[in-house]
């Protein structure tokens, strides 16, 4: 840990005469969700010993803990949290606040940019009223004197971003849209300098500031895109097991952190505990939930030599297992690094804004060089020659330009936003509309991603309600399962009086009429009373000696799910299915839903390179995934969509989550996504338009400030006006282009 | 026109409380978490520096 960047002296006021000995940890705290976790987590934290001051955050998901280093350290705290029901980790992140530093500078800069272009704005209006009825040329002075005093100093602060940007775009002999605004900026600046010294009305000051603000608007909701996904990325060390009990060569356990263990060291990991290492397990037996790493919903059975991956969830009896990899060799720590790696490879995508600043900044550097070329030519002198020239720099400052995206953008977002859609990815909305080709996972996204209780309507309520007294005490998928169909149906039961849970088999209590079981076939000796052969995707229930009853589960499909392929193919759309689990399972969803390109059992790195494939054959995929497993193919993927209660890692790899039980958000960003990028066209062609209608006046020398004001104003106004018919417009999904 | 001699800079001191009161609550962390603070304000107890155990 960086202790200098933690360390904080404010043991004076809080912690008394200890001296300088506190220090501030951030903690990442995975399962903080609502309000009151936020409550139990500080009270807890300030329950312990030593500890000063907590804060929570539950933006952010984390917690500022302040204590006394001789007293306790985080590990400890940590293990208070864990005893709370939180799981807690260290936060590590340099990267993290400095991009969050950044978002704040900028947000600094935004006000004092709004401060002064509002202001400014005031006296400018003023002078365009004056110029229209009697106001004499002193007064005139004074407010472009004073405008001068306010945006000067609020320009050369504000706009130094823009600045900064387009100075490295030049130095690497490069054109981003920061070069024509800067200019603009700051030629509009010292021209407007120059004028209010010889006391003449070409002062564009308010042009300048109000530009810069615009601007730094877009740039700060870029920025905070930014921050939140790399929070999350971070809080998947959260997932990690952060602490493990060590057996020594003695028999004796110890408690050491994840980061210590190395190979070959042997762990014990008890029942709801993650696996802090991958390894072989050398003693016991248990279920293993392995839905982070494979996507399956049924837990893995795993005894003696099984292979068990970091992350997943031990889910039977306590397990001792032997380190083959750990730390950073993990099976998880090498999912993080694909994600990365594969962002990467789609950060070299350039944004249509972009585009269009490679042909728009040399055009109208051209422009203005010709205007001053031209009236030098003939004869205007230098002077005057340059003011025109700068007229037409300012005119064609890309401020409609500028807009024509993010309006664009914003509009289609919140469309989005309105059905349960939020898009992440600055530029995600301009891959969405380019997509040809879908790739569906099966768990969590073709599927609800949780067992429900298939055979329901063949169980009585008087047997179910016995059932689920027994499933609600243990964490099982399928317990789970049972309790919520009988909280549907609305049945009253509690916990079972003494309910044993026996590992790796099932539950049990003693009641007046015998003993209830519920668990494996063999458990419940469903054999002996002549049932069908035990399936493995089913428990058994018992009273007494009453014949066994089966509950069966399965991992129903989204509502609307068929219907969707259905319409996907009808619009042309290729649609694949690629899965994590086993064979059977992907066979059974791709006939039902309708997919005819379907593959089973593949790990994060074959789904990335089933992508290469299809990107090879010049396909743009959309990836719609939500597993850990899928991460790194949401990353490599053109564009990418992942349902709300997708993985963090995986939210934050994708372009944009969708909430709610059906599918039939996917449609919607499609048609929304392919409308606004039509739309961002037609606002190019708009801001062009005026472009071509002011630029003559400016080249002919007839610019005066209010008409540069309006030009701007105007076209902004209809550039934005242009995008809101997003909103409520009446889409359909379009044939797609064949390649 | 002798309105404007307080009129301005009245306007000009207006924007600029409202700058500071900006600036101040940015670097006094009011904007960390959006989420959290509309949960305090309904949660039942204040987790105050003397905690209640039930």
């Amino acid at each position: 840990m960086d202790r200098a960047v933690t360390q904080i002296a404010t043991a004076d006021e809080a912690s008394g005469s200890e001296g300088r000995s506190t220090r501030t940890v951030s903690l990442i705290i995975e399962n903080m969700q609502c309000g009151a976790c936020m409550g139990n987590i500080e009270r807890a934290l300030r329950g312990a010993e030593g500890v000063v001051s907590a804060r929570a955050s539950l933006a952010a998901k984390r917690v500022a803990v302040t204590y006394d280093e001789t007293k306790v350290d985080p590990l400890q705290l940590i293990e208070v949290l864990d005893n709370t029901g939180y799981r807690a980790a260290e936060s590590v992140g340099s990267a993290d606040e400095a991009a969050s530093a950044r978002a704040d500078d900028l947000l600094r800069r935004l006000g004092v940019a709004g401060f002064a272009s509002s202001n400014v704005m005031l006296l400018s209006v003023s002078v365009w009223a004056g110029v229209a009825s009697d106001m004499d040329a002193s007064a005139q002075g004074l407010f472009h004197w004073l405008s001068a005093l306010i945006a000067m100093p609020a320009i050369a602060y504000s706009a130094q971003p823009f600045f900064r940007s387009a100075f490295a775009a030049l130095r690497s002999r490069n054109l981003n849209m920061d070069v024509p605004i800067s200019l603009g900026i700051s030629l509009a600046t010292a021209m407007s300098v120059y004028q209010t010294v010889r006391g003449t009305e070409q002062v564009y000051f308010d042009a300048a500031i109000t530009l810069t603000f615009f601007l730094l608007v877009g740039r700060y909701l870029d920025e905070k895109v930014r921050v939140r996904a790399r929070g999350a990325a971070e809080n998947l060390i959260g997932l990690k097991a952060l602490a493990a009990n060590v057996i020594g060569v003695g028999g004796a356990v110890r408690r050491v952190p994840a980061r210590e263990l190395t190979v070959g060291m042997k762990v014990q990991v008890a029942p709801g505990e993650r696996m802090p290492v991958d390894g072989r397990i050398v003693s016991g037996a248990t279920h293993v939930d392995t839905s982070l790493i494979t996507g399956e919903t049924v837990p893995r059975h795993a005894t003696m030599g099984t292979l068990v991956h970091a992350g997943t969830v031990n889910l039977g009896a306590a397990i001792v297992i032997e380190a083959t990899a750990t730390d950073d060799n993990t099976l998880l720590a090498e999912i993080a690094r694909l994600v990365q790696a594969a962002e990467q490879g789609r950060g070299r995508y350039v944004r249509l804004a972009d585009r269009a600043a490679r042909l728009y900044a040399p055009a109208v550097h051209l422009l203005g060089l010709a205007t001053l070329l031209g009236w030098l030519i003939a004869g205007a002198g230098f002077e005057r020659s340059l003011t025109y020239a700068i007229a037409v720099l300012i005119i064609t400052c890309p401020c409609a330009l500028a807009l024509a995206v993010p309006a664009v953008q914003v509009a289609a977002a919140s469309r989005l936003f309105g059905r349960g859609v939020i898009v992440k990815a600055p530029d995600g909305l301009e891959r969405l509309s380019e997509v040809d080709t879908i790739v569906f996972d099966k768990t969590g996204t073709l599927t609800r991603g949780e067992p429900s209780l298939s055979n329901a309507s063949e169980i009585d309520d008087r047997t179910l309600a016995a059932a689920a007294s027994l499933a609600v005490a243990s964490r099982h998928p399928y317990s789970r399962a049972v309790v919520r169909t009988a909280r549907e149906r609305g049945l009253a039961f509690a916990v079972a009086d003494g309910v044993v849970e026996e590992p790796g088999s099932g539950l049990r209590s003693e009641t007046p009429r015998g003993e209830r079981r519920l668990g494996s076939a063999v458990w419940v000796d469903a054999a002996s009373a002549g049932t069908d052969g035990a399936e493995t995707s089913s428990l058994w229930f018992r009273e007494g000696s009453a014949s066994p009853v089966a509950l069966r589960f399965d991992d129903a499909l989204r509502s609307d799910a068929k219907t969707l392929v259905s319409e996907l193919r009808a619009a042309g759309y290729r649609v694949c299915l690629l899965s994590g689990d086993r064979e059977a399972a992907v066979r059974s969803a791709a006939a039902e839903v309708g997919i005819e390109e379907w593959a089973a059992e593949v790990r994060p790195d074959g789904k990335i390179a089933r992508l290469e494939e299809l990107k090879g054959q010049s396909c743009r995929v959309l990836m719609v995934g939500d597993g850990l497993n899928d991460a790194p193919a949401l990353a490599a993927a053109h564009a990418s969509l992942s349902p709300s209660t997708a993985a963090d890692v995986s939210q934050t790899a994708s372009d944009a989550v969708f909430q709610g039980e059906s599918l039939a958000p996917v449609g919607e960003v499609l048609k929304v996504s392919r409308a606004a990028q039509r739309m961002a066209f037609e606002n190019f062609a708009i801001s062009l338009g005026y472009n071509f209608l002011f630029v003559p006046l400016a080249v002919a020398g007839y610019v005066t400030p209010l008409i540069a004001a309006l030009a701007m104003s105007l076209s902004s106004i209809a550039v934005t006006g242009n995008a809101l018919r997003l909103r409520g417009r009446r889409l359909a999904l379009g044939k797609v282009k064949a390649r | 026109m002798t309105a404007l001699v307080w009129l301005i800079p009245c306007a000009l001191v207006l924007g600029f409380l409202g700058l500071i009161a900006f600036l101040w609550a940015l670097r006094s962390g009011q904007f960390e978490d959006l989420e959290g603070a509309g949960w305090r304000a309904i949660q039942d107890e204040e987790p105050g520096p003397d905690p209640d155990p039930k």
